[in-house]
């Protein structure tokens, strides 16, 4: 396996990683495209789109083991997960249960299981049961949006200040494709898409970028001292000498990373997930597609 | 071999001082450094914060779909005035018809923010018998300065507004109108949600002109007011609430991420930098216990940095720390990487670690900047838990390069000066 790693041309067999890449990316990037249309594939949480606030109270402290087990009895009865269940009230007696919308006579299918299981009062009633809206406004979206794709555009501009322009385009085609399979997962594992997708998305744009900016530097210190050998053998010597780099890092990255995803809750997992499918793709792009695609931008432009 | 014993002390002196400062915190008479667990504000999806439930005071007879696009304005202006007063890492969302929840991260005087929050904000300029000259609509903008603005040459904090092409007509019309009166009551007040906050004299002499301006100034005097002038500026710019909001309750909320969230990610974070570090020696050897020690110098004093900062600190602020640490190491392996290969070609081990780290620098430093160019646009154009992200990012990167390009290099010297140079130490 290491040898074969060894002997691959990785520009030449451009085909057979280009490859493997369209299918990373095929899932999201056909959810992207259909959302356009109306059509939606993802999982939205109800930061995105709103949903439902239910507050009872327990007459009792309410620990992590209370609120996981309000948890499932809200996916047992509504058939939701809900996207949180926390501890609220000023002595902590109570749980508050958010999920995407429920119709009210859910909600109260929903109290009198938890009423239920809990042996509270009769008398009881929810303290809160109402509908809430996003918290994620148009604006927050906006502004994610416009703030990211100005941070590309600057990237690319420094990119081509210090490499060139065509470099520049590769690098960050390299990491739409890692963004798009981190996408992939979303709508595969349907995660909840919420408001730490955006920290996973911005976390892999800056793994990717670095990534990619490694194996760059590399060719560019090789095609100075080669000045004569074809540009795509530059780049696939540059891209072996930087594997020992990218794989330890890669393994270094993914230590805390993974760790989260074994030690940490289900919301903190879903954060994890599409953080190392990110930082696993920011090592497949950086050495599988960047440079590859930097020598054919090179090619088109000779030709 | 005496210079390198120096370093070495002078190194761990640095380390224990940071991590000292990092636990207790650290009074230095000019400046004061709050420990980290004072200092770093914790999120509200981490560890809970406080819960403001606004109820609208919708007038009678307003319809529905008014009261639906005024609530929705409401709320957007509600996260930005949470900006503004720097609770970026807050919701706000609308529940039921009328009323709007805002969860801030625990602050220290949580009715406070209830009040500055709530604030209707209408400011308008009345005359001496209470008639509006012009409200918040006519005005365009409104900043903070603190500078003389007047004659006496006394600094000032005050707020300068300034009028839409309406807003500076009405003032001029209404400087002639409050100018040219004869009861003597030649001034005009400054009304923020009822309450005078200044009361600025027309001269005589605009009785025929008014003035002609497109912006004015409200002066708020001394040193004392800064906070508030800079409070004003950013509830006047934010815009007025369309509704008067009351307040209907506060109460804690809980760790929206689940209680036992920052446990567990703490630990996971220790964990996965004590296996960083045992990689880190299995691969480098000697140079793998120098990014160690670089690798916990950098922590603590990220931390501190933190700290100073004030920065809350949530999920993306976590990732943008995994994101600055994943870099610190990479830094780390770039050079070494570069040392081994010069080693392999039989070069000494002096010129190995120079050239090591000369050829390394334009890829740590290209990549740093990159990351650097997008931490910079995300805290300028971004909202909310961006900033957090941004806010992390910008201080890591910064800090890492420095530590991991200068520290590193230094301990390695010393390594070598105190007498460590068998090649098989750095796995050659």
């Amino acid at each position: 396996m290491v040898k074969k790693l060894r002997a691959f041309n990785f520009v030449k067999g451009y085909k057979i990683t280009f490859t493997i890449a369209a299918v990373f990316i095929a899932a999201g990037l056909i959810g992207l495209i259909l959302s356009i249309f109306g059509v939606n594939m993802f999982n939205f949480d109800i930061d995105f789109v709103g949903g439902t606030t239910m507050q009872f109270e327990m007459h009792q402290t309410v620990t992590s083991a209370i609120s996981s087990d309000v948890a499932k009895i809200t996916k047992d009865t509504s058939g939701i997960a809900p996207s949180s269940v926390t501890k609220a009230g000023d002595s902590g007696t109570q749980v508050v249960i958010r999920t995407k919308e429920l119709d009210s006579e859910t909600r109260d299918k929903v109290f009198a299981a938890v009423k239920a299981a809990y042996k509270l009062p009769d008398t009881d009633t929810p303290i809160k049961s109402d509908y809430v809206s996003a918290s994620v406004g148009n604006d927050l979206k906006k502004s994610a949006v416009v703030a990211s794709l100005l941070a590309v555009l600057l990237i690319l501009v420094y990119i081509t200040i210090r490499f060139e322009f065509r470099s520049g385009v590769a690098a960050v085609c390299a990491l739409l494709h890692d963004l798009l399979t981190m996408l992939s997962m979303y709508v595969i594992f349907r995660i909840p898409f919420n408001m730490n997708f955006i920290a996973a998305a911005l976390t892999i744009l800056g793994y990717s970028i670095n990534a990619t900016i490694v194996v760059f530097d590399r060719v560019r210190e090789n095609k100075k001292l080669n000045p004569k050998t074809p540009f795509g053998d530059v780049v696939n010597m540059s891209i072996h000498q930087t594997m020992s780099r990218s794989i330890n890092t890669t393994l270094t990255t993914l230590f805390p990373i993974v760790l989260l995803l074994i030690l940490g809750v289900s919301s903190i997992r879903n954060f994890a997930i599409p953080v190392t499918v990110g930082v696993i793709c920011g090592c497949f792009s950086s050495v599988c597609i960047s440079g590859p695609l930097w020598t054919m931008m090179e090619a088109k432009k000779k030709a | 071999m005496k210079k390198s014993v120096i370093t070495l002390v002078v190194v761990l002196a640095v380390l224990a001082l940071f991590v000292a400062a990092a636990l207790t915190g650290l009074n230095l008479g000019f400046a004061k450094v709050d420990s980290v667990k004072d200092g770093i504000v914790l999120g509200l999806d981490l560890v809970g914060g406080s819960e403001i439930t606004y109820e609208a005071q919708i007038p009678d007879g307003t319809s529905a779909e008014a009261v639906s696009t005024g609530m929705e304005s409401a709320q957007a202006m509600l996260r930005q005035r949470l900006d503004n007063l720097g609770y970026t890492e807050a919701n706000v969302y609308l529940s039921g018809e009328k009323r709007i929840v805002v969860e801030i991260p625990n602050v220290d005087n949580p009715e406070d923010a209830v009040q500055k929050l709530g604030t209707t904000a209408v400011v308008q300029f009345q005359d001496a018998d209470g008639n509006v000259l012009l409200d918040g609509s006519d005005i365009k903008s409104a900043s903070y300065k603190y500078s003389a603005v007047d004659e006496t040459g006394v600094a000032q904090h005050h707020v300068v507004l300034e009028f839409t092409d309406t807003g500076k007509q009405k003032f001029t019309d209404g400087t002639k109108a409050v100018a040219s009166r004869t009861d003597g009551k030649n001034y005009l007040s400054i009304v923020m949600d009822g309450n005078v906050i200044s009361s600025p004299t027309v001269d005589t002499k605009y009785a025929s002109t008014g003035i002609d301006s497109a912006t004015a100034i409200i002066t708020l005097g001394n040193q004392k007011n800064a906070e508030y002038a800079k409070y004003l500026a950013n509830i006047i710019s934010a815009g007025q609430l369309p509704f008067t909001l009351s307040n209907v309750k506060l109460e804690a909320v809980g760790a929206s991420l689940g209680e036992r969230s920052l446990d567990t990610s703490l630990l996971a974070g220790l964990i996965g930098l004590i296996l960083v570090c045992i990689f880190m020696i299995c691969m480098y050897r000697v140079m793998g216990v120098i990014s160690c020690v670089a690798l916990c110098i950098y922590t603590a004093v990220f931390a501190v940095f933190l700290s100073i900062f004030h920065i809350n600190l949530s999920l993306p602020g976590i990732a943008g720390i995994i994101l600055t640490i994943g870099m610190a190491v990479d830094a780390n392996v770039i050079i070494y990487e570069r040392i081994k290969e010069e080693l392999r070609l039989g070069k000494t081990l002096r010129y190995a670690i120079d050239s090591g780290y000369h050829n390394a620098i334009s890829a740590i430093v290209d990549s740093n900047i990159t990351t650097i160019i997008a931490a910079v646009v995300l805290w300028w154009q971004g909202t909310g838990t961006i900033l957090s992200f941004a806010k992390t990012l910008l201080i890591g990167v910064i800090l890492s390069m420095i530590i991991m390009l200068i520290f590193t290099k230094l301990l390695l010297k010393t390594a070598v000066g105190l007498k460590i140079t068998n090649l098989k130490a750095y796995c050659a």
